[in-house]
């Protein structure tokens, strides 16, 4: 197939442990008809060989956390029609962002014996803080099938289907039973992004919230809930604190239960 | 009315499995009694009661031989009869434009068994919705075509059941090919049988038994009597649809939405609640494509979207929909009300939010309101 007439694929990274772009690679089965479909043209995970830009459609994955990436993250955009964040750490700032809670030179001085070594920013922010983002692909790490659905998406120009509301609803149409209800077990469900098709209730967790945010979340309600069922102050400041922890619902709310 | 003593319970199954029908009924698995496919009398919840509050379930041991002596748990049988997830039909390209495939229609007849009252006129409410009027829902017409159903009169309801309100339970009245009353009486426990259909007698002349006494009766009776009382929860449907009409600005609306979490859990496990979104879904290639159609939620932003963005954008507003869809404008609709008082929508919310105590509260704040002028 002419090169000229498929679309250009970019996978960049930023601060992050490449879960998510490896999610890619893990297409296995799908990730034939990827490469006929579109040019892998710069995705230094899977191939040496680097295509240059502009690009039709760059996954981003990571976070902005340093002065360099503040800038690098501009000419991506510069060089991509379609910007696509995969992931917790793009999309929220990642469990990295537990730093913005704290002073992050007292970090640095403990643990480099050099800090002055060291540049980096007081903050990890969603890749949306910096520059304008076509799609936000939630998660950590995203999942596979929404991978795909949204790549489908993209080749076929349609919209994708990958819904914003609740974990609840995956988990009441695969008919699993609610840990919360039955069981008692503190679950992020009910106010978390819906994504993973429900996988740790149907494994009788409660939800981590690695989608972090739905739409409309009510985080207070939730809260004053568990508060009422004997969950400590402590544990709703941590469970809000995961990978999303900077996202703005569940920063405010894990703010609201440290002071 | 015939009388099965419990030993012989098992003859309904093996009869109805020499009818060719895949039996469908209560079963404890993961801390819940759920609706699933099973073989055997033995495989029903014997022994098991529930506790139900507002946001609890819990199983516990009841030290009782019954097998019947629980309500309505987490799944309904709306998940057989309108699946969460329905492949639609599915196309494939060709060189002249698409070809859909059709699946084949499920062959295997189901039998239902167990089914309590509030959950039957919940299956009523959903035949009127996709059976009658206009347009047939072609799918859910042929999982419903030759459903055999056994219904159980409900002689334990739950701290959050409140059937005997809307009129809707514990005892079957209709729509079942038989039903039956669970009863422990001393050392006995055995089944008051009754037919419903003809199919009904047919299966019922064929199983141990005898003519039930004036005393097996009464008996069976006033269990049913006590369940009334038993009742956790009750609702008010006076001028109801008036009510709701009336109070579309009520402030208890805003109150309500200060703790709705607006996950949608009372949509999904509630049996009437029929709304969902249809998902087209090309591969990769391009050359397929598969129309699903999914269970949907008014709670979510997309369910009233329209061009410039969703309609109910405040959660307060998709309370107020669902609410006054179930309770009122339903009654317009379709004849009935859209609530069975199954008490589903309580248990199932994750901060126990109480359908029946928000009603209350638009009745009191009404009346409030009035008394000050």
């Amino acid at each position: 197939m002419p090169k000229a007439n498929i679309p250009k694929l970019a996978v960049w990274k930023f601060a992050s442990c490449d879960g998510c772009q490896l999610s890619l690679l893990d297409c296995e089965d799908e990730l034939l008809a990827i490469a006929g479909k579109i040019e892998i043209a710069n995705f230094p995970e899977a191939s040496s060989a680097v295509v240059k830009g502009p690009y039709d459609l760059s996954l981003v994955e990571g976070s902005i956390t340093t002065p360099h990436d503040e800038e690098r993250i501009h000419k991506i955009r510069k060089m991509s029609k379609y910007v696509i964040t995969i992931g917790a750490c793009a999309t929220a700032g990642g469990i990295q962002a537990l730093r913005n809670f704290k002073d992050v030179n007292e970090f640095i001085s403990l643990v480099y014996a050099r800090p002055h070594y060291i540049s980096t920013l007081s903050k990890s922010t969603a890749i949306a803080d910096h520059i304008e983002v076509d799609f936000e692909l939630r998660g950590c790490p995203i999942n596979k099938n929404q991978l795909l659905e949204l790549i489908s998406a993209f080749l076929h120009n349609r919209k994708p289907n990958i819904p914003n509301y609740s974990v609840c609803a995956e988990c009441k149409r695969r008919g699993t039973v609610c840990v919360m209800v039955s069981k008692g077990i503190t679950c992020m469900g009910p106010v978390t992004h819906a994504g993973c098709n429900a996988l740790c209730p149907s494994y009788n967790r409660g939800c981590y919230s690695c989608f972090g945010p739905k739409e409309t979340p009510n985080a207070a309600s939730l809260s004053r809930w568990l508060l009422e069922q004997g969950v400590e102050k402590e544990e709703l400041v941590r469970i809000f604190r995961g990978f999303n922890a900077n996202a703005e619902p569940f920063r405010k709310e894990s703010e609201y239960y440290e002071k | 009315m015939k009388v099965i003593e419990r030993k012989y319970l098992e003859n309904l199954f093996d009869q109805l499995k020499e009818m060719g029908y895949d039996l469908f009924g209560p079963t404890v698995h993961d801390g819940a009694i759920l609706y699933d496919q099973i073989e055997s009398a033995n495989e029903l919840p014997a022994g098991w009661r529930d506790k139900q509050e507002k946001g609890t379930y819990r199983l516990e041991k009841s030290g009782e031989p019954s097998v019947f002596a629980f309500a309505a748990g987490p799944h309904s049988w709306k998940k057989f009869l309108h699946p969460a997830e329905n492949l639609l039909w599915r196309a494939q390209r060709t060189d002249d434009g698409f070809k859909v495939l059709k699946d084949p229609e499920p062959k295997r007849k189901k039998a239902f068994i167990g089914v309590r009252s509030c959950e039957l006129n919940a299956i009523l409410i959903q035949d009127k919705v996709f059976l009658n009027g206009l347009a047939v829902d072609a799918s859910y017409q042929a999982l419903r075509k030759d459903v055999f159903i056994v219904a159980v009169n409900c002689t334990h309801p739950a701290g959050t059941c409140f059937c005997a309100s809307m009129n809707t339970g514990p005892g079957a009245t209709k729509g079942f090919d038989i039903s039956l009353t669970e009863v422990l009486d001393g050392d006995r426990h055995y089944f008051l049988a009754e037919s419903g259909s003809s199919l009904g007698d047919d299966v019922l002349i064929d199983i141990s038994g005898h003519d039930a006494l004036d005393d097996e009766i009464a008996t069976g009776k006033k269990a049913l009597e006590d369940a009334v009382g038993k009742m956790g929860r009750n609702l008010d449907t006076t001028n109801i649809k008036e009510l709701l009409y009336a109070n579309s600005e009520s402030p208890v609306w805003d109150e309500v939405a200060a703790r709705c979490l607006s996950c949608g859990n009372c949509t999904m496990v509630c049996p009437t609640c029929f709304c969902t979104t249809v998902e087209d879904k090309t591969d990769l290639t391009g050359q397929h494509d598969e129309r699903w159609s999914k269970w949907d939620s008014c709670f979510s932003l997309e369910f009233s979207y329209i061009h410039t963005g969703p309609v109910r954008s405040t959660v307060r507003s998709r309370y107020r929909q669902w609410m006054t869809h179930k309770l009122a404008s339903w009654i317009d609709q379709f004849g009935t009300s859209g609530c069975v008082g199954c008490g589903r929508c309580i248990t199932w919310c994750p901060v126990g939010i109480d359908i029946t105590e928000e009603l209350a509260a638009i009745r009191n704040n009404q009346t409030e309101k009035t008394n000050q002028i």
